[in-house]
């Protein structure tokens, strides 16, 4: 364990090393990313103006504040992805990897999450002009405040399985884009990350209810700008702790098969 | 006789590649019904390492070595033959087994591109969870070995490719491993940085006992570090030996070198491979080579003569070539 914490803690360092090298490359990615909520934002505004002020609950300031706060969601949702997991199976540098006395997807997690450590910081000055322009409105409790902190590494994690799990289907074919974007369509829709969801459709609401998206969006979106009752704030969490567990199942299962496939075939 | 740190027997490693002729009605067809070739990468090989051996292995592109190589440190299934490599079954991919082994591939990356040496080595401590005063004293000890000091502080994309493959072996040998698989560790390096980095190799072998199992195409490489060697062509092993011994069975000829004051018709003696300024080189069939050294001896004016073997190329090259011979 004490080794594990040790890894863990150097890793986030190289990581912390690395992305401040590409501190610009990552303030322009992170600049070009707020283009996208900033468009959901003006259109649902405009809704609940038109509306007489609110849409599905929330008002205009509730909505900037969603949206504000997706942005940094958003970047703790970014993981080694699918693509990643591709080009290291397929030009071998999962070979190293698997040389080394500790599995590579604790490489993955320690790496990404030093990593966010460089987003937060580079994402407060953005988050400040966004509220400058667009007044959102919140008043979270310490407890919200606490459950949001606690449930974006829940989707961080959640997130690093579930593309993990995607990622390794290159253990069997040599293209893994086409799924991958069949699972950011499923994603888009089912996560919150389109609109918030409560003003999706209820058949869609009752759909997210059982799949792990809404976990990686909505939930820590919600459990700060919402009004969630103490329950629904630890329910959120406990749902969260099962989708991780099962994603970790589930990539152990998948692992065992697809390196066996690859120590066959090899790279 | 200590237990072996490494034991093959009857090892192979076979694949099953699709093959299909060129053309679209080849490729319709191969959509209905694949035809499939199997490929042996390495056939029933077999042979035993001591602890502290430097083994040389040798053999053209596409004979074996890299998957070898591979099974021995896990990264490959065999098809037949489990091989034994400190106690471990490899493709177990142990931890205990992994803390004790390194493979060092000559054109793998694995240091932080963008961050000095130094920060990658921190991180190599971290994953093997070597004690941090025996990581300080080993990362000196290499720093200082390989006179890279400066170096190390320098981001490694700033860093030469020869400047890289020093760090990289640092980082590889960090946790002081008991046996390096290295292949082509030397590949693309000019003859002082392949030098630097074959004493390096030397001395940790010396310094450690660690069993070393090295594949180069340059033979510099192997005769300074290996006194055995183990040849395979088409994934079967053809010599398993000391080197020496390859040399005496596979050169049909000697060199003679001659420093002389005098003239005369050397033909009489052997092939003449050059002659100039005082100095004749001849060729001579090895079973002749003493008669004709107490020949020249005795009948020519010598200031100097010196009687060596054949670069070990041309060598590699004849063992191959009548291997094929003898396959067809």
């Amino acid at each position: 364990m004490k080794r594990h914490v040790d890894f863990y803690l150097t890793n986030m360092k190289i990581a912390l090393l690395s992305q401040f090298q590409y501190r610009a490359q990552n303030y322009f990615y992170m600049i070009g990313m707020v283009a996208e909520p900033v468009i959901y934002l003006v259109v649902w505004s405009t809704v609940a103006r038109q509306q007489g002020g609110t849409v599905g609950g929330y008002t205009a300031g509730g909505l900037a504040a969603y949206y504000i706060v997706w942005t940094l969601v958003r970047n703790m949702n970014i993981v080694f992805t699918p693509y990643g997991w591709e080009e290291r199976i397929q030009r071998g540098q999962l070979s190293a990897e698997l040389l080394r006395p500790i599995h590579p997807l604790h490489g993955d997690v320690a790496y990404f999450a030093g990593w966010k450590f460089v987003v937060i910081v580079l994402w407060l000055p953005i988050a400040a002009i966004l509220a400058l322009i667009f007044r959102p409105v919140l008043h979270p409790t310490w407890l919200q405040v606490l459950v949001f902190f606690l449930s974006i590494w829940g989707a961080y994690l959640i997130r690093t399985m579930l593309l993990a799990l995607l990622g390794m289907i290159a253990f069997w074919t040599t293209r893994v884009g086409a799924i991958y974007e069949l699972y950011f369509a499923l994603e888009l829709i089912l996560s919150g990350r389109l609109v918030p969801m409560t003003l999706m459709p209820a058949g869609v609401q009752n759909a997210a209810n059982f799949l792990p998206f809404q976990w990686t969006f909505f939930f820590p979106i919600n459990a700060l700008v919402g009004q969630p009752t103490t329950a629904e704030l630890l329910t959120g969490l406990g749902m969260q702790a099962l989708w991780i567990l099962a994603g970790v199942l589930l990539v152990n299962l998948v692992w065992h098969f697809g390196i066996r496939r690859f120590s066959s075939v090899g790279n | 006789m200590p237990t072996p740190v490494i034991q093959v027997t009857s090892l192979a490693k076979h694949y099953k590649v699709p093959v299909r002729e060129a053309g679209l009605k080849a490729a319709t067809r191969s959509l209905f019904k694949r035809t499939y070739n199997t490929i042996k990468a390495v056939d029933e090989i077999s042979f035993t390492i001591q602890p502290g051996e430097v083994v040389g292995f040798l053999g053209p592109n596409g004979a074996g070595k890299t998957t070898t190589l591979k099974m021995l440190s896990g990264l490959l299934f065999p098809t037949s033959g489990a091989p034994d490599v400190l106690g471990f079954q490899p493709s177990r991919r142990q931890a205990d087994f992994l803390r004790q082994i390194t493979l060092v591939m000559g054109n793998r990356q694995q240091l932080a591109w963008d961050l000095p040496a130094l920060d990658s080595f921190e991180l190599q401590r971290a994953i093997y969870g070597i004690p941090r005063p025996e990581f300080l004293k080993t990362r000196d000890e290499f720093i200082e070995l390989l006179d890279v000091k400066d170096l190390v502080k320098k981001p490694v994309r700033n860093l030469s490719l020869g400047e890289r493959m020093k760090m990289e072996i640092i980082g590889a040998l960090l946790h002081r491993p008991r046996v390096l698989f290295l292949d082509e560790p030397t590949i693309g390096l000019d003859v002082t940085m392949q030098r630097r980095i074959r004493s390096f190799v030397e001395e940790y072998n010396r310094r450690n006992g660690a069993t070393v199992l090295l594949t180069s195409h340059y033979m510099a490489d192997v005769e300074a570090l290996c006194k055995r060697v183990i040849v395979i062509h088409n994934g079967r092993l053809l010599f398993d030996g000391d080197l020496a011994v390859l040399l005496d069975r596979f050169s049909a000829y000697k060199t003679i070198g001659v420093t002389t004051g005098g003239t005369a018709s050397w033909h009489q003696y052997g092939e003449v491979l050059g002659q100039e300024a005082g100095r004749v080189t001849l060729r001579i069939p090895r079973e002749k080579t003493p008669e004709v050294t107490a020949r020249i001896l005795a009948e020519q004016k010598v200031e100097d003569l010196t009687v060596e073997d054949p670069p070990i190329e041309d060598v590699i090259e004849k063992v191959f070539s009548q291997e094929s011979a003898e396959a067809k």
